[in-house]
């Protein structure tokens, strides 16, 4: 029997603004527990809210670059429930009056271009953060990511596999990276998503009974996941036995999911309007500035790559993925203008330097501009591609300018004539059988040769002069 | 003469005049405090010692001859749910008990920056829930005028204070009638601003869109005096308005001449009783005999405003009310052995039956099947109240009405009978689903020799025009210059 998924997704991330939602706080990440902290935050009674109006900026951004339409009149409202981690006993959210609608993005899964609905973005506050197990069991509360401010966005359900999901959680990210409204640190929690799930056959129009699996903070999690929810609802139907409408956990470690519990059981949150804090209401000329004002977007630095550096579409995809990579590259575009080069560097050598080290761009020892110059270097024949990979790893290590590890090692290519020369006699000399292959037809004796050579002048001659200089030699 | 019948303006006459000094203004509380405070019961707890300490430090100012403000060395007693740093602020609940808060109240900074003292925290009913301080956690007060009687609620302790002269004047909230019965009943004058006027930051929410701070005071000079200390739109409070706050002493006119009163018909009807409808009448006439033009009007939705306030207000306190749960303040119980029994058995034990019983209809009136049917059309009443009085004061300058239905009545005579309390309120609470100003100020006295009051309501920041009208009865009256004698 074929089926088809139905996914949608809740993703929250944290807004980047240097204080928090309600309060005069700073959001920032760490810290002794319970330091970022005052009256409003910690819900002392008596305490009362102020909206910050870097969060609703931040907010509308958001809706503007994935194409909603932007409230002018929103509210924001109580959601009630008890939970040690909730100060209040009720989270400030928005209900039914977001501050974004009706917007999409375009992800793109193996060459097929898609819309993904986005049913709204609200805004609203984290909670505080339990630290189990430190005192016998018991569990401290942490009250310094309470207030901290979160948007939420809610996609259509029309996602349809773990690619796609993963796709589109990428775009979100690239998205909100951009707009520099979040850092999307999903480690750190600063990015996370919860999954709603339903499987039914191929062809039906209802859709199944979904579950809603909680809180992922990784793509690897989203995937394995959703991966593992489908399997469970799919074998589940071929059973015969029913799929019940759940909230479930994703434990990474075991790669299992399991119910939490039922929402027939679950809490009633009685939403109702925030009495303590007004309508947000938005002007025209406030919407438009912000629209003015919108950084470039992924797909639009994609298309320009493509148009006007030539790149490849699918290096232009992968490039623009993240802001700091497009600006790493367009910071080596500054000195260097061998866009393919600089991409083939950022994609390869560079991107896997990142992973073993388990470094951020911002990170990185050394400057875009260093990057640059390393494809000068090759460009100009001063080194060799493969003496490039080893000064790119040295620049990895300690930082310094390509041209100064170069000179320090000694690493310049050999160029000249004469030792050109002295290399290729040498090597023709100690292999005679290679000669006779050559001579007999075989081509491949050259390659032969040529490494040889290589090997001799210790990676440093000039491979397209050695080739020459042989094909003369034996060509006497 | 005593030095505690005084008014603040008369007392601040002889502070600057240096003919008494502020600790012996303090001391002089004190010491009636000690001798009264047993019999009437209105503080829960004195702060004697930081009283005479901030007593000391105005009177080195004064003697500096630095100019000071209106409230100078005046000692001032404030409701137990308004949080005062360092000193304990329990809303009369077991809940709060030892709560001590780590920051003032706007209102408090206000007054501290005035200068002001601070003498300590009065009695109230638990979380500002009930109409007779009967629901404090801790003990009853009485009304001053007859001990077997309530002083009113919930701001019953800074009523029965005022009425005794334990204080120079107090700060009560006002949810649904929490000052202006209480003063009613215990024969001072009570004002509740306009929503948003006086900053709530601070003030332990019940009914966060109804409750609003407001002063109890001897007569109305003190009113419009405490009123100038305390209003302004405050960074801290959202829903505090940005409206120019004048100098309401010089609201102080003796002259109501043209002035046009409405009295509401739906407020004279059945369940007013004879007393307080003669008083009423009465006043009227004095009105009229001032130059005023009175007329019978009527606001025909406001029978609604009474299950509208019970479902918004009940909705408000469950939502405000959950933050006592035992995990970060406040009693824990200690009986317990898993998460949900920390919260079950915390608020089962903490929190008093007149609080639970407003959580749980709150609760009902929010949950999901019920919200249109209660909370949303409560809202649409809300709506209609606020038209109906908007359309009211296109008309009247000032509505005049009752306070409450009946004077004091005897302690533990009501309390059994939840519903019939609530209908008590049915002259004050419309004001609050309004937003409006609304004063209440004695006009005389039932056979029972209990004090009555009238309410009169204003526009939305016209606090000036009940002031004024406040104040012309008031010169042409004796009410606010009979004491209880005690």
């Amino acid at each position: 029997m074929d089926y088809e998924v139905v996914i949608g997704l809740e993703v929250h991330a944290e807004l980047a603004t240097k204080t928090k939602i309600y309060c005069g706080c700073s959001t920032e990440f760490g810290g002794d527990p319970n330091t970022h902290c005052c009256p409003v935050c910690t819900g002392m009674p008596g305490a009362l809210p102020v909206l910050n109006k870097k969060v609703v900026e931040y907010a509308v951004k958001a809706g503007l670059a994935m194409n909603c339409e932007i409230a002018r009149d929103s509210k924001q409202d109580r959601k009630n429930y008890f939970y040690p981690d909730l100060p209040k006993a009720y989270q400030i959210s928005q209900f039914d009056m977001p501050l974004c609608e009706n917007g999409h993005v375009e992800i793109e899964v193996d060459g097929q271009k898609k819309n993904i609905g986005i049913t709204r973005i609200h805004i609203e506050e984290d909670a505080g953060k339990l630290n189990h197990d430190q005192y016998g069991g018991g569990a401290l509360v942490d009250l310094n990511r309470a207030c901290v401010p979160l948007i939420e966005i809610v996609s259509e359900p029309d996602i349809r596999s773990a690619e796609e999901a993963k796709a589109y959680v990428e775009k979100l990210k690239s998205i909100l990276e951009y707009l520099e409204v979040s850092d999307c640190k999903m480690q750190e929690g600063s990015l996370r998503a919860d999954v709603n799930l339903s499987i039914r056959k191929k062809g039906e129009t209802k859709f199944g009974t979904r579950t809603e699996t909680k809180n992922l903070n990784s793509f690897r999690s989203i995937v394995r996941a959703i991966e593992f929810e489908i399997e469970r609802q799919i074998e589940a139907v071929e059973n015969g036995e029913e799929i019940y409408q759940e909230t479930r956990r994703w434990d990474d470690d075991r790669g299992i999911g399991y119910a939490m519990r039922t929402k027939e059981n679950a809490d009633d949150y009685r939403y109702f309007p925030e009495p303590d804090l007004s309508l947000i209401k938005l002007s025209e000329d406030y919407i438009n500035n912000l629209k003015d004002n919108l950084p470039e977007m992924p797909d639009s630095r994609k298309a320009r790559y493509v148009s006007e550096l030539g790149l490849p579409e699918y290096d232009a995809t992968i490039i623009t993925a993240s802001k700091k990579m497009a600006d790493f590259f367009e910071g080596a575009l500054t000195v260097c203008s061998n866009a393919k080069s600089i991409s083939n560097w950022l994609m390869g050598d560079f991107t896997r330097l990142l992973g073993e080290k388990e470094m951020e761009i911002e990170n990185v020892p050394f400057s875009a501009q260093d990057l640059g110059e390393l494809v000068n270097l090759i460009d100009s024949g001063k080194i060799s591609s493969a003496i490039a990979k080893k000064v790119f790893e040295e620049m990895f290590e300690s930082g310094k300018q390509p041209k100064v590890i170069v000179e320090e090692k000694g690493l310049v290519q050999i160029s000249d004539e004469g030792a050109i020369k002295e290399i290729v006699l040498k090597v023709l000399e100690n292999n005679p059988q290679s000669i006779a292959d050559f001579k007999a037809g075989k081509d491949k004796a050259l390659g032969f040769l040529v490494g040889q050579a290589m090997k001799e002048s210790r990676g440093k001659a000039n491979p397209q002069m050695l080739n020459k200089m042989f094909l003369e030699e034996l060509n006497k | 003469m005593n030095l505690f019948d005084l008014t603040i303006h008369e007392l601040r006459e002889k502070l600057e005049k240096r003919e008494i000094t502020s600790v012996q203004l303090t001391k002089c509380y004190l010491d009636r405090i000690k001798e009264v405070d047993e019999k009437t019961k209105a503080y829960v707890t004195v702060c004697g010692e930081y009283a005479l300490n901030r007593a000391k430090e105005i009177d080195e100012k004064y003697a500096k001859g630095e100019k000071l403000g209106p409230l100078a060395g005046i000692p001032i007693a404030i409701k137990d749910n308004i949080c005062t740093k360092g000193i304990k602020t329990t809303c009369s609940s077991k809940m709060l008990e030892n709560f001590i808060p780590p920051y003032n109240a706007t209102v408090i900074e206000k007054l501290n920056a005035e200068d002001a003292i601070i003498l300590g925290k009065l009695n109230m009913d638990e979380f500002a829930m009930g109409a007779s301080n009967e629901r404090s956690a801790f003990f009853k007060t009485k009304n001053p005028w007859n001990l077997n009687k309530v002083p009113g609620g919930s701001s019953g302790g800074s009523a029965s204070c005022v009425g005794a002269n334990l204080a120079t004047a107090t700060l009560g909230s006002d949810t649904g009638g929490s000052i202006r019965q209480p003063a009613s009943f215990c024969g001072v004058v009570g004002l509740k601003p306009t929503y948003g006027r006086v900053s709530r930051y601070g003030l332990v929410a019940f009914a966060s869109s109804l409750d609003q701070i407001g002063p109890l005071t001897k007569d109305v000079t003190d009113s419009a005096i405490m009123l100038n200390a305390i209003s302004g739109k405050d960074n801290m409070d959202t829903t505090s308005a940005n409206v120019e706050v004048k100098d309401y002493t010089k609201a102080l006119i003796n002259d109501v001449k043209g002035l046009k009163i409405g009295v509401p018909k739906e407020y004279m009807g059945e369940g007013i009783s004879e007393d307080v409808k003669d008083a009423i009448n009465k006043a009227i006439e004095v009105y009229k005999s001032l130059g005023a033009t009175v007329e019978e009007c009527s606001i025909p939705v406001t029978k609604y405003a009474l299950p509208a306030y019970y479902i918004i207000s009940g909705a408000e306190a469950s939502s405000n009310l959950g933050r006592f749960d035992g995990i970060r303040y406040g009693y824990r119980t200690k009986n317990y052995s898993t998460l949900s029994d920390i919260y079950r058995n915390s608020r089962s034990e903490g929190f008093g039956e007149e609080v639970k019983r407003r959580i749980l209809t709150g609760t009902y009136v929010l949950s999901s099947g019920y919200y249109d049917a209660y909370y949303k059309k409560a809202q649409k009443v809300r709506t209609k109240v606020i038209n109906e009085y908007k359309e009211m004061f296109e008309k009247y300058d000032v509505i005049l009405t009752p306070v409450s239905p009946t004077t004091a009545y005897d302690l533990n005579s009501k309390v059994n009978n939840p519903v019939e309390m609530y209908l008590a309120d049915i002259c004050t609470v419309s004001v609050n689903i309004a937003g409006v100003p609304a004063i209440s100020v004695p006009c005389g006295f039932g056979k029972d020799n209990m004090p009555i009051g009238m309410q009169l309501i204003g526009k939305h920041f016209d606090e000036e025009t009940i002031l004024r009208a406040a104040y012309t009865y008031e010169q042409n009256t004796n009410w606010h210059t009979m004491k209880a004698d005690i």
